[in-house]
């Protein structure tokens, strides 16, 4: 008896150690984020709503021309969100501050593709058609691409658009951080270029980074003492410095962890090696097996009755 | 009452609701020709902030969940070799192939590279849960197919009569039809266990895509266990399916009842349904979520519909001896539980998906209604059928109606 229990015993841990080295890869989750990133920091408190980013990315990504000009600034009247003829698009936030004349002082808010650093889109694509790059950019690949749209059901940031009207061949269409510029020409994105007032610095995230809490430290009272998207969804490319809560200007609150974290944990930890859907196949031949012959004086021979 | 026989019901097909089920068929068509010419965006509401709606609530996720009775029905009767359920293991068998295709069709529809759907089988994400959902939903939908060609075989093996055709072709399709029933029926248990573990895999992972929104997806929906109640809800609503559909194929083809079987069948969903009942409850207790309840909102109004009539009340029924013995009652409480898993899915797709952004409201358009039950009529026509016409449904004993 006591043999037998502490056979018992060996072969439970046995099965666990196998249990557990079939799962380590999978264990802890790692981000895969480039070392390398470039990203770009937006300094709202600099932006004065002139567009000209807008009519930039329009031109370098061959955009369809929008319905009004790009110098008509009444379109700031109304809140406007990328869609798939725009990949960027500025908003006008007052935040109730005045200046000296009693009048209100607008902030100006870009907005694009975040280019995170762990993307949720790119973790969702069920062909890996979105992917992020060395330098930063959260890549489409249209060639790869189904339509399935869960890379625009994972965005925290609500940024992939689609093309609706597009029967046969639609497209995701989002920014594309000027990755071709920016990866082969060695130039910075159209909207970071163009950007008459350097709102939008260009560089290696972590560097960017550095800048930012320079401007902080170096200007007191001028910035909140907030980085967006240094931690928001693991951290983004691009990233802002504002002089107003983050939170009254649109922008989501949002969880300091990658978006992909869970359900990436609970697929590997359950599919690594396919473990999971092999021992269950086990048990139920076992079952199956337990329970064979049980009703087989039945004289109709089908399908299960083996 | 476990010897039966299945066999072709050879009744008349075109009775005045086949007609009514054809109409909505055909308008579906329409719908279906509209999006090809004019897009997604000409027939349906669909938008940056909800890429997802009626159609994948709907025509996929619940499509998939409610073909559980294929595998749930298959592991009773061929694993545990309970054959006393054996009658109810082919209609449903026929259900989740016909339910499993459907949600195909609909994919198809829905997403916006029809042609290119092939290509998850040569790009792999192994990060993307959809990626497995998909692996599955393939593999399953074969197995589901080669556990059908059976009842193909029976119906045609030693009577292949092809018209016009020659006696040798007609002598070799024989058989091949003979060749194939012998090496199915040894290999069938590979497939039987292979559907339940296939089923298993993506009945689960259809509940973790949304893990991935955590912003988006309303916190009485959102939880780390969504996975495992997809899975237990799924096998839960696989015998109260089977209830449903042998309640409305019966009574619509004249049939014996099968109240000998449905009755027992459904002791089993009181221990089922019991254990999803308790992981919502626990889940909503330890997450607080009770919190949201009594707040009014749409979302938490479809969830107390979700629970109290989808769940709750069908559980308490069904505890009943006599609610399981009324051919009446039992349909009731089954075709809640039915709804019930319905709502789940186009809660957690749908009602409960909330864009924190752009907090846009959606509602299905009539194109998206009129494609989703023009491929429910679709899959009604079609079971309708092939159960005229193959040996799917028991063989009429009598035809009394209890």
């Amino acid at each position: 008896m006591g043999i037998s229990r502490r056979n018992f015993f060996k072969i439970l841990s046995v099965a666990g150690a196998a249990t557990a080295t079939a799962r380590t890869p999978a264990r802890a989750w790692e981000s895969q984020a480039p070392s390398e990133a470039y990203g770009c920091i937006v300094d709202l408190t600099r932006c004065i709503g002139c567009r000209k980013c807008e009519q930039a990315c329009n031109e370098v990504n061959k955009l369809p021309p929008p319905d009004r000009s790009f110098e008509d600034l009444t379109v700031l009247d109304r809140k406007r969100r990328p869609d798939e003829k725009t990949f960027t698009v500025v908003n006008r936030y007052y935040s109730g501050r005045i200046d000296e004349r009693d009048q209100l002082i607008p902030t100006f808010v870009k907005l694009q593709c975040m280019h995170c650093q762990d993307p949720a889109c790119a973790s969702a694509c069920i062909v890996g058609a979105l992917s992020k790059q060395e330098n930063g950019a959260v890549n489409y690949d249209v060639s790869k691409c189904i339509g399935c749209r869960y890379c625009m059901v994972a965005c925290p940031f609500e940024i992939p658009a689609y093309e609706y009207h597009d029967p046969i061949t639609p497209r995701v269409m989002k920014c594309t951080f000027c990755y071709e510029r920016v990866a082969n020409e060695g130039k910075l994105p159209g909207c970071a270029e163009i950007c008459p007032v350097e709102a939008i610095t260009f560089g290696r995230r972590d560097t960017l980074l550095k800048v930012a809490r320079d401007r902080i430290k170096e200007n007191p009272g001028r910035y909140v003492d907030h980085i967006y998207g240094e931690h928001e969804a693991g951290g983004t490319s691009w990233m802002y410095l504002s002089a107003q809560p983050f939170e009254k200007l649109g922008f989501v609150t949002l969880p300091d962890h990658p978006m992909p974290r869970l359900a990436e944990t609970i697929q590997h930890s359950l599919y690594s090696y396919l473990w999971s859907p092999i021992v269950l196949f086990g048990m139920l031949s076992g079952i199956m097996w337990a329970f064979r012959g049980k009703g087989e004086r039945q004289e109709d021979h089908e399908g299960g009755n083996l | 009452m476990s010897h039966h026989h299945a066999a072709p019901t050879h009744s008349k097909f075109w009775t005045p609701g086949v007609v009514a089920l054809a109409f909505v068929a055909a308008v579906g068509l329409v719908a279906i020709i509209a999006r090809y010419i004019g897009g997604i965006g000409y027939v349906s509401n669909l938008s940056t902030a909800r890429p997802w709606g009626l159609w994948i609530g709907v025509d996929v996720a619940s499509g998939v969940a409610l073909a559980a009775g294929g595998f749930t029905t298959a592991f009773l009767a061929h694993i545990l070799g309970k054959h006393y359920y054996e009658p109810v293991v082919r209609p449903a068998l026929l259900t989740a192939m016909l339910g499993y295709t459907f949600v195909v069709l609909g994919l198809l529809v829905d997403i916006g590279r029809s042609w290119a759907i092939w290509k998850p089988m040569i790009y792999w994400n192994f990060n993307s849960v959809l990626f497995e959902v998909a692996m599955c939903v393939m593999f399953y939908l074969n197995v589901l197919y080669i556990e059908f060609l059976p009842m193909v075989i029976e119906r045609f093996k030693g009577r292949v009569r092809l018209p016009g055709a020659p006696d040798a072709l007609n002598r070799a399709i024989d058989s091949l039809l003979a060749l194939a029933d012998k090496v199915l029926s040894k290999i069938m248990w590979v497939f039987i266990i292979a559907g339940v573990v296939l089923s298993c895999m993506h009945q689960s992972s259809l509940g973790a895509l949304m893990l991935i929104a955590p912003t988006k997806l309303h916190p009485l929906w959102y939880t780390p266990i969504l996975p495992l109640l997809f899975l237990t809800s799924a096998i839960a609503v696989g015998y109260p399916m089977v209830v449903f559909e042998a309640t409305l194929a019966t009574t619509s083809l004249k049939l014996d009842s099968e109240m000998k079987i449905l009755t027992p069948l459904t002791r089993f969903t009181v221990f089922l349904l019991g254990i999803y009942l308790a992981l919502k409850v626990g889940d909503m207790v330890i997450r607080k979520t009770y919190v949201y309840l009594l707040d009014g909102t749409s979302q938490t109004n479809a969830f107390l519909i979700e629970m109290v009539i989808g769940v709750l009340a069908p559980w308490l029924m069904l505890l009943s001896p006599k609610v399981r013995q009324s051919r009446r009652w039992l349909f009731i409480a089954c075709t809640m539980v039915v709804g019930g898993v319905l709502l789940n899915r186009v809660n957690v797709f749908v009602v409960g998906y909330r864009p924190p952004v752009s907090e846009t409201n959606y509602f299905p358009s009539i194109g998206e209604v009129a494609i989703t039950a023009g491929l429910i009529a679709g899959l009604m026509l079609i079971y309708r059928f092939l159960v005229t016409h193959l040996p799917v449904l028991n063989k009429p004993e009598k035809e009394v109606i209890a």
